[in-house]
């Protein structure tokens, strides 16, 4: 099974995750792949740490990601680019949307937020692509658009053609926001590159 | 339909609350959500998929009630011409109306979560002695690893006890084909049939083909069975035996049905696996051999002793209990099962693996590093919050429930002491109360959602009047069953398709069964609600508060721009108030060494209070605790 490969998508719950990996996925299907995500709803959504698993390859079986086997981690929050660590390994691609976004103990004053939490990825011989979204969305006219913005860093490391995504999110995306949707695209495409 | 949903903030009249929360079904969200790959090749979940499998089979009436990981097959079948559904106030409700509807001739479903057939286990048992005309095929959504539910319970025993047979899809596009399955094996052997998916086939994506829908044979219509309908002893004497037999019968066409396949492969290693744990075996074992039973009750003895003769050590593979393996012990079948494979929560591919290859177990992963913990939260404005924090200030044991609101155990509110299934808080206040004597009426409160209480907590509170307690009920009623993603129910004025329904009265309800004294209250007028709290528990009468406010997450209450809250830092004296509220919203920014009295505060003052105005969903609990005047509603600057 070894041309499965794995994209694991971290957050925080109601931040949009589920766009997305749908959006990733859909690209990944139109590009022959077979496909399989999941996800988990209910309590886990109510603004806890979450994930959706994704796999591709010629025949895929398993829903699930083995720990050690996430190639690449699209991590909406910096802290949670680095919770699931055992499921990645060294030359995993990690790409970080570098939002901060305090959990209750931090929130309150109860613990901190860890200083340069990336460094742990980068220590472990990781690739870290830190892409400021919300920077970008703004530039792009719409901060609703930062998850495209992603999407956009993240379509570069998969082989799927970018006229492949394009015309997938032109047909996903409300029409009154497609062109600042498509222009996050391209500049999160830019941030994603090496 | 215009929405109206009012009595959201502070200062709000309780009238303008109880008006229909009315909203269209959402389509929208199934949209974004399905894939057409082609004209009829589509990528969907489980649930989606089990939704297009039961209309396609034909399917006249469904009934479920919300719950995870079963919700989604409703809401989807809701959007198909020529199919009645509902959102029923139960799970035994949902399959009584799905018995019903059988016996008038119609194909009917009835889905629920794994606990859910707990509830509905009643009418369950004798169905399957009555069997239905119209085909009757209940659904169960069972949660290994317990991702939304209080308990793991393993449901194919119900298939055992209740003498009927299951079928366990693998993936999307096999949970389709099995539930049509299902409704012909229902009509071929007159029962009821079960079907078993988990978390990892309803909320797991796949690739679902289309198909026809077939035409029901004859129409629905009335016709008298007593010998079958009418469950006295006499009748149900003879359809038990009917029961055995239907049941050997069932078993010896397990023998020849395509849904128990052997996939052949190296002998060295044979496999017996049902349902998702076949994936994982597929993945872990891709050359061995594999008995894959897509009926999981009950068993073709002869199918897997013959597999078992032909392969050199057998293997199975089942997430939970080890029910296949327990059958297979009873033939005297020799297998390695529970043995190596762990019978506690989700198996995936490394864990099938390793457990049964130790020597190819991963070497060097990455431990995982400390980071504050992410727990799930209540939403910033959610109204149960206000309730919370006021209890979590009185020195009481919080009976609670099944909701959101079950987060209110959570910190920094630590407001809940006890939960165990849908609609228990009431009858365990009640006993606790019972138990502890007299004068024990101000130790005690249950706290319950409006979905919850109608599922199951009316009963409780008739209860608690009958036999005089005098432990305080809060209901939150929120108008939404919110937990699961904001299913409507009988107190919501809406039904699954978003029209206008009969909207159950709580308040002339409580006073119905008996209650005396009934309050209303706004959650978000937190010190107002305090007052009213302690004045209800000091009573030495059964009393019954209803906090009203609807859920934030309400689509139409989306759809509004919120007027934000913020932070007149120059006020804020740092006394934390707000901040003990654990709202999403409000974060606390310390001060460095000295630099308190450099910006112009108390030198002991250690930090200030900050509210993030695009999270604020505009409740105004914090402005109602602040006695400094440091935080204030509209356009403004933190």
């Amino acid at each position: 099974m070894s041309d499965i490969k794995n994209i694991l998508f971290s957050g925080v719950g109601g931040q949009g995750i589920l766009l997305a990996s749908e959006l990733t996925a859909a690209s990944l299907l139109s590009a022959g792949y077979d496909v399989k995500k999941s996800e988990v709803h209910g309590m886990a959504q109510r603004g806890g740490s979450v994930t959706a698993q994704l796999r591709y390859g010629k025949r895929v079986y398993s829903p699930l990601i083995d720990p050690g086997s996430a190639d690449i981690q699209m991590a909406f929050e910096e802290m949670e680019a680095v919770r699931y660590l055992p499921y990645l390994h060294q030359g995993s691609i990690v790409i970080v949307n570098t939002q901060h976004i305090l959990p209750p103990s931090v929130a309150t004053g109860q613990a901190v937020y860890p200083e340069n939490v990336l460094d742990e990825l980068v220590k472990r011989d990781i690739e870290v692509i830190a892409v400021d979204a919300f920077s970008i969305a703004r530039e792009a006219g719409e901060v609703r658009t930062a998850n495209v913005a992603l999407v956009g860093a993240l379509s570069v490391h998969l082989p799927v053609d970018q006229a492949v995504f394009e015309a997938i999110i032109e047909a996903r995306v409300p029409e009154r926001f497609r062109a600042e949707n498509m222009k996050a695209f391209a500049a999160g495409r830019e941030a994603g590159s090496r | 339909m215009s929405i109206v949903c009012c009595y959201l903030k502070r200062g709000h009249s309780v009238a303008e609350y109880y008006k229909p929360a009315v909203f269209p079904l959402r389509k929208m969200a199934a949209e974004i959500m399905t894939a057409k790959l082609n004209e009829n090749t589509f990528w969907m979940s489980g649930n989606e998929a089990i939704a297009m499998g039961a209309y396609e089979a034909g399917v006249v009436v469904a009934s479920g009630y919300p719950g995870t990981p079963s919700t989604e097959i409703m809401e989807n079948l809701a959007t198909y011409d020529g199919v009645y559904t509902e959102w029923a106030p139960n799970e035994k409700v949902g399959l009584e109306v799905a018995i019903g509807a059988s016996f008038a001739g119609a194909r009917a479903f009835a889905t629920m979560k794994h606990v859910g057939l707990n509830v509905a286990a009643d009418p369950l048992f004798t169905a399957s002695y009555t069997g239905g005309r119209g085909g009757l095929v209940i659904l169960t959504a069972d949660d290994p690893d317990m991702h939304s539910s209080q308990n793991e319970q393993d449901n194919r025993n119900y298939a055992l006890a209740a003498k009927i047979p299951m079928l366990e899809p693998s993936d999307p596009a096999e949970a389709k084909e099995f539930l049509k399955i299902a409704f012909d094996l229902s009509e071929q052997l007159d029962t009821p049939v079960l079907v078993r998916i988990t978390t990892r086939i309803a909320h797991v994506k796949g690739v679902v083909e289309k198909g026809e829908r077939v035409t029901a044979g004859a129409a629905p219509g009335i016709e008298k069975h007593p010998e079958k309908f009418v469950m006295l002893p006499a009748m149900a004497r003879r359809r038990r035996v009917f029961v055995e037999e239907r049941l050997n019968r069932c078993a010896e066409l397990a023998e020849t049905t395509d849904l128990n396949v052997v996939e052949s492969g190296d002998k060295k290693r044979g496999f017996i696996t049902s349902g998702v744990s076949y994936l994982y075996v597929k993945e872990a074992f891709p050359e061995a051999a594999v008995l894959k039973l897509g009926m999981c009750w009950p068993l073709p003895e002869k199918k897997i002793r013959d597999f078992t003769a032909s392969v050199d050590t057998l293997y199975v593979v089942e997430e939970l209990d080890p029910f296949l393996e327990t059958q297979l012990k009873a033939w005297g079948i020799e297998c390695h099962g529970k043995d190596c494979i762990p019978a506690i929560g989700e198996l995936n591919t490394a864990i099938v693996r390793e457990s049964i290859d130790p020597s190819r177990r991963k070497q060097g992963l990455f431990e995982p590093v400390e980071l504050p913990m992410r727990p799930p939260n209540m939403c910033a404005g959610c109204p149960h919050r206000g309730i919370f924090f006021n209890l979590s200030r009185m020195k009481l044991f919080v009976s609670g429930d099944i909701g959101c609101y079950t987060l209110g155990f959570l910190p920094p509110l630590n407001a809940m002491d006890s939960t165990v299934c849908m609609g228990a808080s009431i009858p365990m206040a009640h006993g606790m109360v019972k138990a502890l004597g007299e004068g024990a009426h101000d130790k005690v409160v249950s706290v319950i959602g409006d979905s919850t209480f109608v599922h199951s907590g009316i009963t409780g509170l008739i209860n608690s009047v009958y036999n005089k307690s005098a432990a305080t009920l809060i209901i939150l009623d929120n108008r939404i069953t919110a937990m699961t993603g904001q299913q409507p129910n009988p107190a919501s004025g809406s039904d699954i398709h978003g029209n206008v329904a009969q909207s159950l009265d709580l308040e002339a309800l409580c006073r119905a069964v008996g209650v005396k004294h009934v309050r209303v209250v706004n959650p978000h007028e937190v010190p107002e609600c305090r007052k009213v709290i302690r004045e209800e528990v000091e009573r030495d009468e059964m009393s019954v508060i209803i906090s009203v406010a609807p859920c934030v997450l309400l689509p139409e209450l989306k759809l509004r721009k919120p007027v934000s809250y913020f932070t007149n830092i120059d006020n804020c004296v740092g006394c934390t108030s707000c901040i003990r509220l654990g709202c999403p919203a409000i974060s606390w920014t310390p001060f460095a060494e000295g630099e308190a009295e450099a910006r112009g505060y108390k030198k002991s003052q250690k930090g200030y209070s900050r509210i993030d105005e695009v999270l604020c969903n505009d409740c105004g609990q914090c402005a109602s605790l602040c006695k400094f005047n440091a935080i204030t509603r509209g356009e403004g600057k933190s």
